[in-house]
């Protein structure tokens, strides 16, 4: 069944907005104007907007320290969100998480967390959650080629299988856990292969084809929405910028850099579109352009914001 | 009234509270046959897989579902077999039960009660019998429930259940096998987290305590009297949120106090209190504080090892002589 073009033309829109966030993020954090760390998403795009085209709002997704990109495309507030990088009052966690832990609960968010593979056993139990209350609700799980080797992997997914959980486990693999290879990290060639250690589909995917993910995912969607368990999804992909900002990136060279700028699923899938017939040059810009305003308002809403009042570290422990 | 274990009691919390909220469930290892010790027994039969759920040996994805779990609107109630095994999924417990709901800014609730085995007495040894409250009291984030009687298990662990924060309930596992019967009431009584319970009343020094200490400072109690010399017995049975007014108003009362716990010494829970007093009701002191704890070592395997490890009547005595 083709996509429709308004979802086409939705996951081009998302795409480029996450692209205009990230933008935004290096240039005020190479600015100095971010505190601590920001990691981007840049260059994998295709699979936050693939994915969450495919998902309801009453589906949940969890996320990773690399999670603006899942942010952005599963209906977060880019205001909120760049407040939250300032630390400002008016971010969505008030200032108390920062970029690694912005969570909207609302919109199905369950957090980006700091600790690589955390967001694998906790979409595990929100698959759980959804089975035991009787719902067709699922759980993507983001993770990277780092998380595979951890032992939520293993337990989460193994829990999943036994159930027959409504779970998708999306691995974004760009390559590297951290400055490690991923050729180096494990002795197999696809993360998708430990499928088979589970009992589970394990398919691999070009992760700059926003069109091959949207596929992919809603046929693991439709899998687990029936009952039929989780899936485990790896899309083959790379980051154009370093784990984090200011990474010197030693441990690859920069043609390596240049092949991934290459494989830019914006401009790929732009070209797409128009070639489709679906959006015409012009109208790529006025995207372009609306997102751009969107990132710049953002900014601008981010930086007249107060700061928390330093009194509320004591607040929002417990219930 | 009715005559129950301490196991009992357990048992009778957990029945009741499945029977009165739909969105709690059980999850964890060998609930088919009652979990670690049998505090689960009969509830599968009567509630059914989806209420009380077994799983693997994966407490990594025992904890990490139930934060899931909970963050979309269940109320879980893992089992984690004893709180040594804390080690294994100690980042379920310090950097996700503890931390979500704040980073978030409060979106995040979980409802969350962690139940484990905790202290020594069985010849487990060392992996299978530590105490870990020190190291969970230091966590912020966490509720910590250690109770001592089957009259406190009971309230506390329904109140646990139904408090909407995560808390770890400790239940120590000399009393889990212990046959003691006591009496708890026939109808439904909860107790409230936070508040300690002056086991005896005394007034020459204040003995601070929790779990199979509390009996070990009982017996203590009746032998000291025979010495002229009463003691006043606080079980916190909370440690966070921590009952200070209680202790400090024992302490302005007797002028001494000896804190005793099964944990190894150094930065345990008695460290904790004992530093609360000292800032805050030093002027009362008419003694140095002292504490009746474990040596700083795993525990050991063999009886007499054990015995030698575990704090018991005869190290409160010679604590509380000390200080007359």
């Amino acid at each position: 069944m083709p996509i429709p073009k308004e979802k086409l033309i939705d996951m081009f829109r998302t795409m480029v907005r996450i692209r205009r966030f990230e933008e935004a993020v290096f240039t005020k954090f190479a600015e100095g104007e971010l505190p601590g760390w920001v990691h981007m998403y840049i260059g994998e795009e295709a699979i936050a907007a693939g994915v969450c085209a495919v998902l309801r709002a009453d589906d949940y997704i969890t996320s990773t320290h690399r999670g603006h990109g899942h942010i952005i495309a599963k209906g977060g507030g880019t205001d909120r969100m760049m407040a939250e990088l300032y630390g400002k009052k008016t971010g969505y966690c008030k200032g108390k998480g920062g970029s690694m832990h912005i969570a909207d609960v609302n919109l199905g968010i369950l957090g980006a967390n700091g600790i690589v593979g955390a967001g694998i056993t906790i979409a595990t139990g929100a698959a759980l959650s959804a089975k035991l209350r009787g719902t067709d609700q699922v759980a993507l799980c983001f993770f990277g080629d780092g998380a595979a080797n951890t032992t939520r992997f293993h337990e989460g997914i193994n829990f999943a299988s036994i159930r027959k959980l409504p779970a998708i486990y999306l691995c974004e693999n760009n390559q590297y856990g951290e400055y490690f290879h991923v050729s180096k990290s494990m002795n197999i060639a696809n993360i998708a292969d430990r499928g088979v250690s589970y009992g589970i589909p394990g398919i691999v995917v070009d992760g700059n084809d926003v069109i091959a993910i949207y596929e992919k995912v809603n046929e693991a969607v439709a899998r687990a929405r029936k009952g039929e368990g989780p899936t485990l999804i790896e899309c083959k992909t790379c980051r154009q910028h370093g784990h984090f900002e200011g990474d010197a990136e030693i441990y690859r060279t920069k043609e390596e850099v240049e092949e991934c700028k290459k494989r830019d699923p914006i401009p790929r899938f732009k070209k797409q579109l128009i070639e489709m017939k679906i959006l015409t040059e012009k109208e790529t810009d006025e995207i372009d352009k609306a997102a751009i305003k969107e990132i710049d308002d953002a900014v601008k809403f981010a930086k007249r914001s107060p700061d928390p009042d330093p009194m509320e570290t004591l607040e929002d422990l417990y219930v | 009234m009715k005559k129950v274990t301490f196991l009992n009691a357990i048992t009778e919390a957990l029945d009741e509270e499945l029977k009165r909220d739909p969105s709690v469930f059980l999850i964890g290892e060998d609930l088919f046959g009652g979990g670690g010790y049998g505090q689960a027994l009969g509830l599968i039969e009567k509630y059914g897989p989806d209420r009380v759920i077994d799983t693997p040996i994966s407490e990594t994805a025992i904890l990490g579902s139930s934060v899931g779990a909970a963050a979309t609107g269940l109320r879980p109630v893992p089992e984690i077999m004893y709180d040594d095994f804390a080690g294994v999924c100690g980042d379920e417990i310090i950097n996700q039960l503890a931390k979500l709901r704040y980073m978030t800014g409060g979106q995040i609730k979980l409802p969350v009660t962690v139940r484990m085995a905790t202290g020594a007495g069985s010849c487990s040894a060392a992996q299978h019998s530590a105490s870990m409250q020190g190291l969970f009291m230091s966590i912020p984030g966490l509720k910590i429930v250690t109770p001592a009687t089957a009259y406190d298990a009971k309230g506390l662990l329904k109140s646990a259940i139904r408090d909407d924060n995560p808390i770890l309930f400790l239940e120590h596992q000399f009393l889990l096998l212990s046959d003691e019967i006591s009496e708890i009431p026939e109808e439904e009584y909860t107790i409230p987290l936070g508040k300690a319970d002056i086991k005896k009343e005394g007034s020459d020094v204040t003995v601070v305590t929790i779990a199979l200490m509390v009996h070990r400072a009982l017996a203590a109690a009746e032998k000291l009297q025979e010495k002229g010399i009463s003691i006043e017995v606080i079980d916190l049975r909370t440690l966070v949120p921590l009952d200070k007014q209680a202790v400090l108003d024992s302490v302005r009362k007797t002028g001494r106090l000896v804190v005793m716990t099964e944990e190894p010494k150094t930065g345990n829970s008695a460290a904790e209190i004992s530093a609360i007093v000292a800032e805050e009701a030093f002027d009362s002191l008419d003694a140095p504080i002292k504490r009746v704890c474990a040596p700083d070592t795993p525990v050991p395997f063999s009886p007499v090892l054990e015995k030698f490890f575990m704090p018991d009547e005869e190290d409160l005595i010679k604590a509380v002589t000390e200080i007359m």
